[in-house]
């Protein structure tokens, strides 16, 4: 990696842990104990799939919020300070301080769900007593998790080196959900014909498919998955991290700063 | 600096003072709204709208409908209420949210099947919800156990359980009793030996301590069933032998046909009654007895705690 976009990510990096957003884990530990030990209480037979279910849905929200929450503020906050003018006046590209933002994002994204995934396994061995060969598939969930995240982040820096921060939140939420609902969405666009049907194939093609990111339901009842999907999804989800970037670049190149 | 610490002092009053006031007016608010609160629990009974709105996330959804199942039925058999109207929509959304939410089957099936107020009575629920169970499910030999336990409880369909038994024996990690369940059905014979051998697979099928308990009550319950029906047995071959009903236990052992007194499950001595039936000691005792209780009264049930009665199924 470019050293420049190297820095750039570390100090993004920095910079989030100098925000606590780490203390979110916190609230995960609390979050995931609590039902570990409560679920075997108040219901039946549940209490690895609540684990797995409820520590892989936190993992995954807590993270879209981190990812959209500090994505949306990485340009503007810097535009605010006026940092980013030091930045710029130095050797430093603009396309390389896009990609450093993303990067750093990224990789505090990457940690925060490092952490939460031993807590996870941890919760597992508590209510499990040992781990089972199915559990490798929570790792796979946990992996599609993290190109999850590439996804939501690249599109909280596409919306925010053109918008506000609070319309590039509502923008990328959206996308989001739109998003997690586009296996329906490419069914409806399957059935409507004409112009209707060609707008929604489009559009269908066009959001982020996080459907298929999403397996927890799978692996927490132990279903395996495939490696097929492990590769395609991984390489959908770095081209569509990519696209949103290019978009990044290209709009932030033409921004006037002045 | 004084100013500041009585500040901090007033403010750490009124905090811990309408805290502790909050949590007491929602606990009266509560024991105001219990019954509405309950019959309005299910606000979205549309399983496809759920999944929709959890964007993806339906296993945990599922999760938390099931914990709702589980506690709306002890609810309301805590309250000794015969209305179960949510139980079977909470688990249609359940199981339609995660079909492969086993114990949804397993046990929902257990709280919709039995009268109230031990169930729902609805066993046609039950068995609908097997079913689906094992459409989604196809090698889980539990639901084919669960749906062969059904058939022969609460239908007395002797040649489907004997099916479902069958089926169940065949898919792999069967439980060893499965080929006999569905043989003893197929001849329908051994009532207590049969139910006996449902119970024990039950206890051997679950992890889970409450529901083990439960199976260990039947068993004990049958055991003292078998016992009195034995006794009671023995004393019509005393009199038919000797012209008269035995006048103790000691009768018996002298003419040789048994040796000891007999004692019940829980280490009490069975009584012979002047009309010559066996009763247990402490009917109480002994939970889901159906012989051996004093002339007009109902076999005891599990005292109710919401979430031994939950956790018990209702079997």
């Amino acid at each position: 990696m470019n050293s420049r976009v190297g820095y750039i990510a570390f100090n993004t990096f920095r910079e989030a842990v100098r925000d606590r957003v780490l203390y979110n884990l916190i609230a995960f530990a609390l979050l995931l104990s609590g039902a570990a030990i409560l679920v075997g209480e108040i219901s039946i037979d549940i209490e690895r799939l609540v684990v797995v279910n409820l520590g892989l849905t936190a993992v995954s929200l807590f993270g879209v919020v981190i990812a959209i929450f500090i994505g949306i503020g990485l340009v503007s906050k810097e535009i605010d300070k006026r940092t980013l003018y030091t930045v710029l006046s130095r050797p430093v590209r603009r396309w390389e301080f896009v990609v450093g933002k993303f990067f750093g994002l990224t990789g505090t994204l990457v940690v925060n769900t490092f952490l939460m995934a031993i807590g996870v396994l941890l919760a597992l061995l508590y209510v499990a007593h040992k781990f089972e060969k199915m559990d490798v598939w929570v790792l796979v969930a946990l992996y599609f998790i993290v190109l999850q995240f590439l996804i939501v982040c690249a599109l909280a820096l596409f919306f925010s080196s053109f918008s506000t921060p609070l319309m590039s939140a509502v923008f990328t939420f959206a996308l989001f959900v739109i998003g997690s609902l586009a296996e329906d969405l490419r069914g409806f666009a399957r059935i409507t014909a004409g112009v209707g049907g060609w707008i929604a194939t489009a559009i269908a093609y066009l959001v982020p498919n996080f459907s298929a990111l999403n397996v927890i339901s799978q692996v927490a009842h132990g279903d395996a998955i495939p490696g097929r999907l492990i590769l395609y999804n991984s390489a959908y989800a770095l081209l569509y991290a990519a696209m949103a970037i290019s978009g990044a670049v290209l709009i932030f190149q033409r921004r006037n700063l002045k | 600096m004084k100013a500041t610490r009585r500040v901090n002092m007033v403010a750490t009053a009124v905090l811990l003072l309408s805290m502790a006031g909050g949590v007491a007016l929602l606990h009266a608010i509560d024991r105001m709204r219990r019954g509405p609160v309950a019959q309005q629990a299910l606000y979205l009974q549309s399983a496809t709208a759920l999944r929709r709105m959890s964007l993806g996330y339906t296993g945990l959804l599922a999760d938390i409908y099931w914990t709702r199942a589980v506690q709306y039925f002890g609810e309301q058999h805590h309250a000794g209420s015969g209305d179960f109207r949510l139980l079977a929509p909470l688990l249609e959304v359940t199981t339609e949210l995660d079909p492969k939410l086993v114990p949804a089957y397993q046990f929902g099936a257990n709280f919709l099947a039995p009268k109230p107020p031990s169930g729902a009575g609805l066993p046609g629920a039950a068995l609908s919800l097997m079913k689906y169970g094992i459409e989604h499910n196809p090698d889980q030999w539990r639901l084919y156990y669960n749906l062969g336990f059904l058939y022969y409880t609460e239908f007395k369909d002797y040649a489907k359980a004997a099916d479902a038994f069958a089926k169940g024996a065949k898919l792999p990690g069967t439980n060893e009793f499965m080929p006999i369940l569905a043989a003893r059905m197929a001849q329908h014979a051994g009532e207590f030996d049969t139910a006996r051998m449902l119970w024990f697979t039950t206890y051997q099928s679950t992890k889970d301590a409450q529901i083990r308990e439960n199976a260990v009550e039947h068993l004990l319950a049958l055991q003292a069933d078998e016992d009195v029906t034995r006794l009671e047995q023995v004393v019509e071959k005393y009199r038919q032998q000797n012209g008269r009903l035995p006048a103790s236990m000691g009768d018996l052992d002298r003419a040789g046909f048994i040796h000891g007194t007999p004692a019940d499950p829980k280490g009490r001595p069975y009584k012979l009654m002047p009309d010559g039936r066996i009763e247990v000691e402490d009917p109480k005792s002994i939970l889901f007895i159906t012989k051996g209780l004093p002339p007009g009264m109902e076999p005891p049930q599990p005292s109710h705690q919401p979430q031994a009665d939950t956790k018990s199924g209702s079997k």
